[in-house]
């Protein structure tokens, strides 16, 4: 039994430096081994070491240039210019939703609200035959276009956070402006917006993050066409049973440069995700 | 009974006070729940009562041009001065049967056979030769047909606007008001009607690429379209349930029941792990880093933090390589002398693999759980602790008395949310295993399988199409259900407080 205070507290602090430090080591180690082999020079695919034996910039300079097969330049560049369509669509589809949700009272409002809610239950991708055939009739399939078009097309639904943002607002401020004369419209977009930039910053790092990480329906989309991968596919064929052997160390090279900027991005902004889903999720 | 009254009986009584009034409470809710539905029911057939009431009334009530209206749409509009509105309604009218004419009807009259001509070899009657003609795609019948039955619907809620506003119109001018022009009404929508103006965009883009395809792949479990009725060589029909007495019937070997039960259990297995291990162990690393005088507290949530902020795809990809049989993961343990051949994580026994990536997904959920956790610990009162602590609660006690309920009182539907996230957690199955060790035991299915999963495969590789749509509804019908008993706990836990 330990009898005092103090020894007792420094005691229970060295148990829990330890217990951070050891897990925070397991935590961070996976993401060590990605950067440092992807500066490996030495050895094709895995190595039967831990630690790399000497470092270049091969592996990413090999990733920009040697692109006859595998071409992760144009990769990046598909999903930079989807991002950014998508990005600019999705942010005014949401803020428009959740504006109207939040600020605006009308008839369908209420089961407007529900069937949101309802269509966010099912399963993302059981409509994902459905929509590549629409597409398809279209003609659209295997085309940039397409992702657009799907990553921003539910974008709508996606209101809560920001509705729940423009929730906090006075509705005392819309007030004073419709008596000084203002429409609704002005109201959006002159007094809403600008007190919304945090939320509307948001709005816009998610939606340009979701093409560089979803995964699934860009996959079906585009099938064999591997012109017009977008990375998180891309990346993916590199450590397939037929690249893996010479495509590994690239496939770890070309993980570092999409994670990176992403990891900063969702640093950046951290703050607003755990407000969203506590909003959304947690009564306080 | 009043509060003080509850709070001096012992956990035990109180525990079964608590009980009690819920049991008795339930067959109440059970008769709500009926009332609700039959009140909702009600006011629907009442409202399209008054809606048919109100559509015969205003025709009889009508002047020559209203009256019009009900077969050209927007005269009653143009002959009152709204012309521009009168002409978009008339534009409206002509698209529409436009459409019915050269495209709707073509496909809407086949809807209730899905087709009737399969594709074969037969003679052209134009060449004489023997051909291979096209038949009845059931694929496209099905999609156009629900698309038209869609736009009908829009088309009739516009038809009966139109000549609702006919009507008024007609009142508004027999009372001597002037008819509201074109240019008043476009200010409007960006005034009082902003809201349409607003949802017009996303509305329509939801419908098309959310709501259609959802119809389409509802009704997708009711036909026999798989690998055996493949569209467009193959016709496939109407079935009814069949699909789902399918998954539901109990037959030896690998058949679809069998691996629905093995999958389901797997999946509400793995949705508790996978929740309960990352909240609890979450919510230990918070307390820990937010510990008193414990110092660096940012370096810690940083380092913790960073498997958040890489993408998914990025790091289950690398845990995938790493738990290779030549993967680091391996080296390390051979490098540590505690193994000596590599082991096979994802693909040698079933136990092995749920166990991986049961862990895998802790490493991946903690950070998440001290991302959102972190805020709401700080909350509690600290003097809770402190009290405890002059009791002589250990920190374990600690949790288990004062943090826990705390949590679980403000965080239940977060949780919930988690645990349906997690039995939809597709990405971690799917680049983790692959579904994978797999086996001849079950249908198109690995042994780490969750239903999306098995959902996936089923679309993408065995082209059981209706299968897949049937697996998706019952899914959605289990996480729809969860999250209702949530919202309606949030309610009774916030009433809760309010003893009689």
């Amino acid at each position: 039994m330990i009898k005092s205070y103090k020894l007792r507290r420094t005691f229970s602090n060295i148990l829990v430096y330890t217990v951070l430090l050891v897990l925070g080591l397991i935590w961070i180690s996976p993401l060590v081994y990605l950067v440092l082999h992807s500066f490996r020079d030495e050895g094709l695919s895995t190595v039967s070491y831990l630690i790399p034996k000497t470092y270049s910039f091969k592996n990413y300079i090999e990733l920009f240039t040697d692109t006859a097969t595998l071409n992760f330049p144009r990769w990046f560049m598909n999903t930079f210019v989807v991002a950014i369509f998508s990005c600019i669509i999705s942010t005014l589809a949401v803020l428009m939703v959740s504006y109207s949700f939040s600020r605006l009272r009308f008839k369908a409002r209420k089961p407007l609200i529900n069937i949101g809610m309802i269509l966010g239950m099912f399963p993302g991708f059981m409509t994902m035959i459905a929509i590549y055939y629409l597409l398809k009739a279209m003609g659209l399939t295997q085309t940039l276009v397409a992702l657009v078009i799907c990553y921003s097309a539910g974008a709508g639904l996606g209101y809560q956070i920001s509705k729940g943002f423009f929730d906090t607002i006075p509705r005392a401020l819309d007030e004073a402006a419709t008596i000084d004369g203002a429409t609704r419209n002005q109201i959006f977009w002159k007094i809403i917006l600008p007190m919304s930039k945090p939320i509307v910053v948001y709005t816009v790092l998610t939606s340009f993050i979701g093409p560089w990480t979803d995964f699934i329906l860009a996959k079906i989309i585009m099938g064999d066409m591997r012109d017009n991968y977008t990375v998180a596919i891309g990346l993916q064929t590199m450590v397939s049973l037929e690249f893996k052997a010479t495509y590994f160390k690239r496939f770890l090279a070309g993980s570092v440069i999409v994670a990176v900027p992403i990891s900063i991005l969702f640093l950046f902004m951290q703050r607003y995700y755990v407000e969203g889903v506590t909003a959304g999720g947690v009564k306080g | 009974m009043k509060y003080i009254d509850l709070m001096q009986l012992n956990p035990f009584q109180r525990f079964w006070f608590k009980l009690s009034t819920a049991l008795k409470a339930f067959p109440g809710k059970v008769k709500n729940f009926f009332v609700v539905i039959g009140k909702f029911l009600a006011n629907f057939f009442i409202g399209i009562g008054k809606a048919v009431a109100g559509y015969v009334t205003r025709f009889i009530k009508g002047d020559w041009a209203t009256k019009l209206s009900y077969i050209i749409m927007g005269a009653g509009n143009v002959a009152k001065g709204q012309v521009v509105k009168g002409l978009l309604f008339f534009v409206i009218q002509l698209a529409y049967i436009a459409y019915i004419v050269f495209f709707g009807w073509g496909y809407l009259k086949k809807f209730p056979t899905l087709g009737d001509v399969e594709q074969g070899m037969q003679i052209n009657p134009a060449t004489g030769g023997y051909e291979l003609m096209a038949g009845d795609n059931s694929m496209l019948i099905l999609l156009y047909g629900v698309l038209t039955i869609v736009l009908t619907a829009i088309f009739l809620a516009l038809y009966f606007a139109s000549t609702k506003s006919a009507y008024t119109l007609q009142q508004k001018v027999a009372a001597g008001e002037k008819p509201v022009t074109f240019v008043e009404e476009i200010k409007d929508l960006f005034d009082k009607k902003f809201h349409i103006t607003l949802l017009a965009f996303p509305t329509l883009t939801i419908s098309a690429f959310t709501i259609l395809p959802l119809i389409f792949m509802i009704l997708i479990a009711f036909t026999n379209y798989n690998k055996a009725h493949l569209a467009p060589g193959k016709l496939f029909t109407w079935v009814g349930f069949d699909t789902f007495s399918e998954i539901f019937a109990m037959t030896e070997g690998a058949s679809k029941g069998a691996t629905f039960v093995e999958l389901t259990k797997w999946t509400l297995i793995w949705a508790v792990f996978a929740t309960v291990l990352n909240y609890l162990f979450g919510m230990i690393l918070a307390l820990m880093i937010n510990k008193k005088g414990i110092k660096l507290k940012a370096l810690w949530r940083t380092l913790f933090v960073i498997t958040v902020a890489v993408p998914q795809f990025v790091t289950l990809l690398l845990m995938n390589q790493m738990l290779q049989e030549d993967g680091a993961v391996n080296v390390l343990l051979m490098g540590l002398g505690i193994i000596d051949k590599g082991i096979l994580f994802l693909n040698s026994t079933p136990l092995v693999a749920r166990i991986t990536v049961i862990v895998i997904n802790c490493w991946i959920g903690i950070p998440y759980t001290i991302l959102i956790t972190s805020g709401i610990l700080m909350n509690i009162p600290a003097d809770l602790y402190e009290s405890a602590t002059i009791d002589g609660a250990g920190p374990v006690r600690s949790f288990f008395s004062i943090t826990l309920p705390y949590m679980l009182f403000v965080t239940t539907p977060y949780l919930i949310t988690n645990f349906i996230g997690n039995v939809n957690n597709f990405n971690v199955i799917y680049l983790l295993t692959n579904g994978g060790p797999s086996t001849e035991n079950l249908y198109q299915a690995g042994y780490t399988d969750l239903l999306v999963t098995w959902l996936f495969k089923l679309t993408m590789n065995s082209q059981d199409y209706n299968l897949a749509a049937a697996v998706g509804i019952l899914v959605f019908i289990v996480c729809a259900t969860l999250s209702l008993v949530t919202f309606n706990l949030t309610k009774s836990a916030k009433s809760e407080e309010e003893f009689s």
